[in-house]
């Protein structure tokens, strides 16, 4: 018996089968297609434009007609670094982040261990809701309303005033409250998060070891949440170095972010270089808080 | 439970406290929308609704109301493109460098606005550009694609690539794969990040100063309005429309990420 043998004709490869068979063996040149917007754009929009930024606080300014002209000298580094009053706007603004950064972590501590270890499932979703829409919500808008609760007439002086007290709200202790309610959402929620993931064995057999709740606070839960605290603390510490909003509404006192703002149309060599205050500081904390495994609790 | 009957009745209170706190002024803002008087002081005598109609017919609020929408409308979807080709890359394949890359597309926020809009600023009048919706929208997208990729990204991490091998192997292009399999997953994610970068674009002011020159988007107009003191009931109208159109947003992003337990924990 002859049989014919049976030959399947080569499946007719559409053009787009062709491609993907190309790309399949071509891994990197997928790669690369995928890539090549996202980096030029970040490459030339934002990389580039703080390189910009740096090569700017080297320029001079014509003391004639004040444009900036680029030649290069660094003036502008030694001004920030000689004239005290740089060096004072410096400190306030490190001082006040680092207070508010106590008084989030402080103020986010009690609710964040109540979501994650005793509400309810359903209680802590709505928890989670709750904190993180307001931090979604205008920063600005928010600012403004502490400008309308901390003035003479506002809300807060009337809800002293049967206690016999004013407040001063337009200070520095007031801008120290606006900043605190307005990043603590970044505390609470790293925190929630940090606290979720001690095993609950871990404080039973504290308990059962005969630790009371203070004492398996303060060395079982406090230690192992602590990474979460800093991961939390990058947020409130670098929105409040940079900040110029809540400044200008709140207070008339100076702050890295109001020199820059102030000086960035008059000056922009020194803004620029007064830029890398607070960019130095960051890459120093970044890297505490690397150090420390607040990068794993993010 | 380790902790003990007084501690949880004190957390209870704590929580209370917090909460009062963090939402009593977003409350005030509201009320004061419907203050009649125009020299704002507490508590309010009389209520009135006029404030809304002035500010609707204000021809400075409509522009920059408009200004916003299309801003924010761009800098999505610029941060819808470029969000998920970078979480594609890098979490569909291994390179040189991918550590570098997640690490900088989160520097616009880890760094202050102040320096991104100044860095901006600076480069756009070096460079000669002249400032406009585009300008606006290029600031805004810096920090809109990390929100895009991270919520693409932990999608893209939890659902795996063997079904995407799959599709290939049963015939199906790239262009078919992405379309039928890939995309319907990522599709709440890309929503759920494209409104929250809406929302983040709607309201952003820090960056938005240095790259806008003179026109003015609606938090711009706030606060170039909020020290006048003839101007605070439409200011305060404006506020409360700036902040309810944020949330309305983000609250739908909560509900679709929320299907699932587990995947709105890091938006």
């Amino acid at each position: 018996m002859s049989s014919i043998p049976y030959e399947a004709p080569p499946p007719r490869q559409s053009l787009g089968r062709r491609l993907s068979t190309f790309f399949y063996r071509h891994p990197h040149l997928s790669l690369a297609l995928l890539l090549v917007a996202p980096i030029t754009c970040f490459v030339v929009g934002y990389l580039g434009s703080l390189a910009v930024l740096l090569l700017a606080s080297v320029w001079n300014v014509d003391p004639f007609t004040s444009q900036v002209v680029h030649t290069y000298t660094l003036a502008n580094f030694r001004r920030i670094v000689e004239e005290p009053v740089y060096r004072e706007v410096a400190w306030r603004t490190i001082r006040m982040a680092a207070l508010v950064t106590v008084a989030d972590a402080i103020l986010a501590f009690p609710i964040a261990y109540y979501m994650a270890r005793i509400a309810s499932p359903r209680t802590r979703n709505l928890l989670v809701v709750a904190v993180l829409m307001p931090l979604w919500a205008s920063y600005l808008v928010k600012a403004y309303a502490w400008r309308t609760i901390l003035s003479g007439e506002g809300a807060l002086n009337w809800a002293l005033s049967p206690f016999g007290v004013s407040f001063h709200g337009y200070s520095t202790t007031g801008l120290w409250l606006v900043f605190t309610y307005l990043w603590l959402p970044f505390m609470i929620l790293p925190i929630y998060a940090g606290l979720e993931r001690i095993p609950e064995s871990l404080l039973e057999a504290s308990a059962d070891l005969g630790g009371r709740s203070v004492r398996t606070f303060v060395r079982i839960t406090l230690p192992l949440a602590f990474p979460a605290v800093v991961a939390g603390s990058i947020f409130t510490f670098s929105l409040t170095l940079g900040d110029y909003i809540a400044p200008k509404l709140i207070t008339s006192q100076q702050f890295i972010g109001t020199v820059i703002y102030d000086n960035h149309g008059t000056n922009l060599p020194v803004a620029a270089a007064f830029t890398l205050v607070p960019i130095g500081v960051m890459i120093v904390y970044l890297v505490v808080a690397r150090r420390l495994k607040a990068f794993e609790a993010l | 439970m380790v902790e003990s009957r007084l501690t949880r009745i004190l957390l209870r209170l704590g929580v209370a406290a917090t909460l009062a706190f963090i939402y009593v002024p977003l409350i005030l803002i509201a009320v004061y929308a419907f203050d009649a008087s125009v020299t704002q002081s507490w508590p309010i005598n009389a209520f009135t609704t006029k404030w809304f109609s002035v500010a609707y017919h204000d021809d400075n609020v409509r522009q920059a109301l408009w200004l916003s929408v299309r801003a924010a409308l761009g800098a999505t979807a610029i941060a819808i493109v470029l969000g998920t080709l970078t979480a594609l890359a890098v979490s569909r394949f291994k390179f040189f460098g991918r550590d570098v890359i997640s690490l900088v597309v989160i520097l616009p926020i880890a760094l202050p606005g102040i320096i991104t809009g100044l860095a901006l600023r600076t480069t756009y009048t070096t460079v000669g550009i002249d400032f406009g919706l585009l300008t606006i929208i290029i600031g805004h997208a810096t920090f809109c694609v990390v929100i895009v990729y991270n919520n693409a990204q932990a999608r893209l991490h939890r659902v795996s690539g063997s079904l995407e091998e799959a599709s290939s192997d049963l015939g199906a292009d790239s262009w078919q794969t992405f379309r039928h399999v890939t995309f319907p997953q990522m599709r709440t994610a890309l929503l759920a990040g494209g409104l929250l970068a809406f929302a983040l674009s709607w309201d952003e002011v820090v960056v938005t100063i240095f790259t806008a020159g003179a026109q003015q988007t609606l938090p711009i107009w706030i606060f170039a309005n909020l020290f006048r003191p003839i101007e605070q009931p439409v200011v305060n109208v404006v506020a409360l429309f700036v902040i309810v159109m944020s949330l309305i947003p983000v609250w739908i992003a909560q509900r679709v990420t929320a299907e699932r337990p587990g995947t709105a924990r890091r938006a």
